[in-house]
């Protein structure tokens, strides 16, 4: 574990984590829903980026993990009146385990097969929380209010999350370097190559596999469950929709994915552009086909995102762009 | 036991619309390794086609299927010429975005145009009566244009030159090249072929059930558990498979809630992936 003598390794994480702790110092309540937005895309894509950037395998119901860890974690704290820290953990140790058992089973499957098979996963959850009534079936769950006053009341809770996201966030961020720059992440960067040349180079693939989509799965289950104890209510048509788990697919590839920069910078980048297109009154209503032309002139034009193109058109700052 | 029956007969016509689409999809895949993200989108097209071309000439809709085909060909000649031609040999992830890009356009496009309000083609066929099961004439034509399509499809990849390379193209690319088999036409007209039949299938469900925009997001997912029932890149397994998915969705609501229905579908679709990935008829890998 040699990531932090690498001067790649001390850029994205100081960054955020400076731009983010500006943001407590400001006391500036639409500030903070910006920056929550960010940072939960941005841990989100960085997360998604561990099995699709590295190991090259392309995950279409990331937000189930997402939609699962967040219920379980919403879950204990609004009906088992659990405090949010161990709530936060369950939430991602829920997805973590989910992932492991799913893991086993349909990491068999390559490329396309993965791909079609995460989305029938992502239906079948949610179809399946739909229906099982201790999650509040398609009604969902929401936290009775007097929950928040022991955290110094809804305003002071809402701060708190923050932090906590910030925190996860940057902790996504810091694994994401680590596993790039480590023996493991060589090994991840090995399968995506060539798998079968990978398991003859000794890699133990199916481990190493596992390995990297039980990471991958803990921090959505972390940021979903902050995500829906500020919003107070979590239901199914929240939880688990695909059109998430693409716009994370976007922002990685508009960053560059198998980069530790590119899914922050893509997130920022895609959430700024959705704002404006949201916003302006030429694009309001054709903001899905602008966001999907935009994919389009990336999936053709630029496919290695942001990130790759900057690295092969400065040389000399790629030490710095990992 | 008549009402089982009834919703057994029901779910079996429906098949055979959902085994359409999905035999489009199947024949994309087959020929060219692309899993088609915009799919249900075409299906929605082939809706608001013969839709439109209904309220606005008052076409008999069977008869506007001929122009929503003929459309869908030719639109799927230029998605793929837009789209697909330039990532046919990257990552799987490259044509699983670009498909899904397109998607999202045609999506947008035309939630701005048509806003979700539903509709529906009020055209009554009537119903035959056979013995205690009354069945929908809708359903009943649907079924037998499937069967026509299906056939005209293997008529034209047996016995036609064009489909005969297209067999040739999803054997072996290369050698079909080295043939001088003009491939990328050959990929044009499978991806066009695989968007007419997905734009016809949904034209004829938008004959029986009422739909919007974003109808074609609930019957994508039902086609890749048609196909992978079936086999990826076998349409005739396409068509049975979709057989068996409109039986199971006749059947599973006489046992349970029918919200149970999407459980069960994609439960067995990940089992089978892991199973038999090659299709329950198909060769064991």
């Amino acid at each position: 574990m040699t990531a932090w003598r690498r001067p790649g390794f001390w850029l994205t994480w100081p960054v955020v984590l400076l731009g983010g702790l500006a943001v407590v110092l400001r006391r500036d309540n639409t500030l903070r829903e910006l920056g929550f937005t960010l940072l939960m895309f941005a841990a989100l894509a960085s997360s998604l980026n561990i099995m699709m950037g590295y190991t090259g395998y392309v995950n279409f119901g990331h937000i189930v993990f997402f939609g699962l860890g967040g219920y379980t974690g919403f879950y204990f704290i609004s009906q088992r009146d659990w405090p949010l820290y161990p709530a936060l953990l369950a939430g991602g140790l829920a997805s973590a385990l989910v992932a492991w058992a799913l893991g086993s089973a349909i990491l068999r499957l390559r490329g396309a097969y993965f791909a079609l098979a995460t989305i029938g996963i992502n239906e079948a959850a949610r179809a399946f929380v739909n229906n099982f009534g201790p999650f509040g079936g398609p009604t969902g769950m929401s936290v009775n209010f007097a929950a928040y006053t022991r955290y110094g009341g809804a305003a002071q809770a809402l701060w708190l999350t923050y932090v906590l996201l910030l925190l996860v966030a940057v902790l996504a961020l810091i694994v994401s370097a680590m596993v790039k720059h480590s023996r493991f992440g060589l090994g991840l960067m090995g399968i995506r190559e060539d798998e079968d040349a990978a398991l003859v180079m000794g890699v133990n693939a199916p481990r190493f596999k596992t390995m990297a989509y039980v990471l991958s799965a803990l921090f959505p289950g972390m940021v979903a469950t902050l995500f829906f104890f500020k919003n107070g209510n979590v239901e199914p048509g929240d939880a688990f929709r695909l059109h998430m788990s693409i716009e994370m697919l976007v922002m990685v590839m508009l960053g560059g994915q198998g980069t530790v920069l590119g899914p922050v910078l893509g997130a920022i980048t895609y959430e700024r552009l959705r704002g404006f297109l949201l916003t302006s009154p030429i694009f309001k209503d054709l903001h899905l086909a602008f966001a999907g032309l935009f994919l389009l002139l990336i999936v053709l034009f630029v496919p290695t995102g942001v990130v790759g193109w900057l690295r092969a058109r400065f040389p000399r700052v790629r030490g710095l762009l990992t | 036991m008549d009402q089982l029956t009834a919703s057994l007969m029901d779910g079996l016509l429906l098949g055979f619309v959902y085994g359409m689409a999905a035999m489009g999809l199947s024949l994309i895949w087959g020929v060219m390794r692309v899993i088609n993200l915009c799919h249900g989108a075409m299906m929605t097209l082939g809706m608001f086609a013969t839709y439109l071309l209904f309220t606005t000439l008052g076409a008999n809709p069977y008869l506007a299927l001929l122009v929503v085909a003929v459309l869908g060909l030719g639109f799927g000649f230029c998605v793929y010429g837009v789209a697909v031609h330039h990532v046919i040999n990257a990552p799987h992830l490259s044509s699983l975005l670009a498909t899904f890009s397109i998607n999202m356009i045609i999506i947008g496009v035309g939630t701005a145009v048509f806003t979700t309000s539903p509709r529906n083609i009020d055209f009554p066929m009537g119903s035959v009566q056979m013995g205690p099961l009354t069945l929908q004439g809708t359903r009943l034509i649907a079924a037998l244009v499937t069967g026509l399509v299906t056939a005209a499809l293997y008529l034209f990849l047996y016995r036609t030159y064009p489909g005969k390379s297209i067999r040739a193209v999803a054997n072996n690319r290369d050698s079909a090249e080295l043939m001088g088999i003009p491939s990328a036409r050959v990929l044009a007209l499978s991806f066009g072929i695989g968007t007419m039949l997905a734009t016809l299938a949904g034209g004829l469900i938008a004959t029986f059930f009422p739909f919007t925009i974003l109808s074609g997001d609930a019957y994508q997912p039902r086609s890749f558990v048609i196909c992978v029932l079936g086999g990826l890149g076998d349409p005739l397994g396409a068509l049975i498979g979709g057989l068996i998915l409109g039986t199971m969705e006749g059947l599973i609501p006489a046992f349970m809630p029918v919200s149970w229905v999407p459980v069960v579908e994609f439960a067995l679709f990940v089992l089978i992936l892991l199973v038999r990935p090659r299709g329950l008829m198909g060769a064991r890998s």
